[in-house]
């Protein structure tokens, strides 16, 4: 029943996109972040659209699989959308009932606002549905590396969550493996009120902790056996290359966030 | 109570790129007071199979049928029927939580419902059939006790809850020789005393020679064999092929035979293949002073 929950959304498959850098990839989505908010007209927005589009082509990612993403952030997207429409002042009323006014402005702006959530989360989700978390956690070990020099732990940091990624999986069989291990002892999780479900999890999550510090443990010593002391003076397995089509990409992207700056420069304010 | 399994498929991950399929049309009856040896090789489907009989697992297709009614029928109470099947999986020391042997052990028969009498009741029961003395450990905690402690206290969480049948998923794994004599010696008891079905599953071909009355050879998802253990560790051909081997004196039972002794082909109990060799070499030496050494 657990078994059903993938980590992440990693897509594995192979595109130019995915054998990128992964360092590459993080600084643009950065970029495509910024350009996202200086976007200030639909105009802006038909570019970015293209953009995405053609980077879905690109990394063999289908499309809906980028707007999968928005399901965990419908909410916030339709109040977004809501605060928008109604607390907006404007000229041209559209209706007029009671307090609710809805202008056109209002209307507009509601849906830029929502939309403008819509590209920076399908922007991100392209980042992750082509970047392994493996490689993900390294570009931004090597991103932050440059803040050792003030003391930021940028290698433990980038190790913990290469650690606990891998882990995710090994403590997903292990909570199935007790789960059925107590419903074979007449344990019950599924009926009964939130306070009988919730006491219900304790058979369940008692072992589970034991397990998980356990294992914790043991790792720290396997690791420690075989001299693992840091970051310090450590080489790499897969070591980060920039490749032409890294260029290409951070090029395409930098051509995207000149259009808009274009845009804002003189479409200012058209459609407001 | 008898089980019956009637052309059980189980495929993991139906449907998806990763399907596997762990078993293949399996068919088989555990009667009542036997104890049934699972045997197979490590991913050979053992495990899967016995999580059918308790329901924790639902067949792709076949059907269970416990004492004639299907375990996966619509209007079975399955939790009732789990505790009436009891199931120690793979290492269960895992699965201990509460913060005293007794209480852990009490999971079970309070999930029964039953009164606090009962439960104590059922309790000291428990950790009688492991060997497990009240006075002493009822209010220890079970993170504090061994290995082989804490795997006799989690099979008394299932033996409390009095089931008529035992599945035990490799109760020896892991343990030390004194340890697993411990568990074997309390599995002879039961079944002997108390009259449990149990079926075991393992792959040390030892354990099986001394405890099973019939034993059952798994291989990719299909029973390979099954018999008396006799006549499976007679088969030493057929149980190498499947990856397993013969009990130790089985093997030395060959040896000798392939040497010119004149034993049977098919011992396979250190006790019997003593008894053998003793009975050759009174026979071989004078009587007198060297019979006098047993």
């Amino acid at each position: 029943m657990l078994k059903n929950i993938t980590m992440g959304q990693y897509y594995p498959v192979d595109s130019p996109v995915h054998r990128m850098d992964p360092r590459m990839k993080l600084v643009l989505t950065i970029i495509f972040i910024v350009t996202v908010f200086l976007s200030h007209s639909f105009v802006g927005y038909l570019l970015l659209l293209a953009f995405l589009v053609l980077a879905c082509r690109v990394s063999n990612v289908p499309f809906r699989l980028l707007l999968k993403g928005l399901r965990p952030l419908r909410l916030i997207i339709i109040i977004t959308f809501l605060l928008n429409l109604f607390f907006t002042s404007g000229e041209d009323v559209w209706v007029s009932v009671w307090v609710i006014r809805i202008t056109r402005e209002g209307f507009l702006q509601a849906l830029f606002y929502s939309l403008r959530l819509v590209f920076l989360v399908a922007g991100t989700s392209l980042l992750t549905l082509t970047t392994s978390p493996v490689a993900l956690s390294d570009g931004i070990e090597m991103l932050l590396s440059p803040l050792k020099v003030i003391h930021f732990p940028a290698h433990e940091l980038a190790m913990m969550m290469t650690i606990a990624l891998r882990f995710i999986p090994t403590l997903l069989e292990e909570t199935d493996k007790i789960m059925k291990a107590q419903m074979a002892r007449g344990a019950d999780f599924e009926s009964g009120n939130i306070l009988a479900r919730a006491k219900a999890m304790i058979p369940l999550l008692v072992p589970l902790f034991v397990s998980a510090f356990r294992r914790a443990g043991d790792l720290a010593m396997a690791m420690e056996s075989r001299c693992y002391h840091g970051g310090e003076g450590r080489t790499r397995l897969r070591v980060l290359k920039t490749t032409r089509n890294d260029w290409l990409a951070l090029l395409t992207v930098l051509c995207l966030l000149g259009l808009i700056i274009l845009e804002g420069i003189f479409l200012k304010g058209v459609l407001f | 109570m008898s089980i019956e399994v009637r052309h059980l498929i189980h495929t993991y991950s139906e449907g998806s790129a990763l399907s596997v399929r762990a078993l293949n049309d399996v068919s088989l009856t555990i009667e009542d007071g036997e104890f049934l040896g699972i045997i197979g090789h490590t991913g050979s489907g053992k495990s899967t199979l016995v999580q059918h009989l308790n329901g924790l697992l639902k067949p792709t297709s076949g059907q269970i049928l416990v004492d004639g009614e299907d375990l996966n029928g619509e209007h079975v109470n399955r939790r009732a029927l789990r505790q009436r099947i009891g199931l120690v999986f793979q290492y269960p020391e895992y699965q201990l939580f509460e913060e005293t042997v007794a209480k852990d052990i009490a999971f079970g028969p309070k999930n029964q419902g039953l009164s606090k009498e009962e439960i104590d009741e059922r309790v000291r029961y428990a950790m009688d059939c492991v060997h497990l003395d009240p006075a002493t450990y009822s209010e220890r905690s079970p993170f504090e006790l061994s290995g082989g402690q804490m795997r006799r206290v989690a099979i008394a969480g299932v033996l409390a809850m009095r089931p008529s049948v035992l599945i035990l998923d490799e109760p020896t794994a892991g343990l030390d020789p004194r340890g697993r004599d411990r568990i074997l010696s309390m599995l002879e008891e039961l079944h002997s005393r108390e009259k449990t079905t149990i079926v075991m599953v393992s792959h040390s071909m030892d354990d099986m020679a001394r405890l099973a009355t019939r034993l059952i050879v798994v291989a990719d998802g299909q029973i390979l064999a099954s018999g008396t253990p006799r006549e499976i560790f007679s088969r030493e051909d057929m149980m190498v092929s499947a990856g397993l081997g013969v009990p130790e004196a089985s093997r030395l039972c060959s040896a000798l035979r392939s040497r010119g002794l004149d034993l049977p082909p098919d011992l396979y109990r250190p006790e019997e293949l003593r008894d053998h060799l003793l009975r050759l070499w009174h026979a071989s030496s004078p009587k007198g002073k060297e019979g006098s050494v047993c």
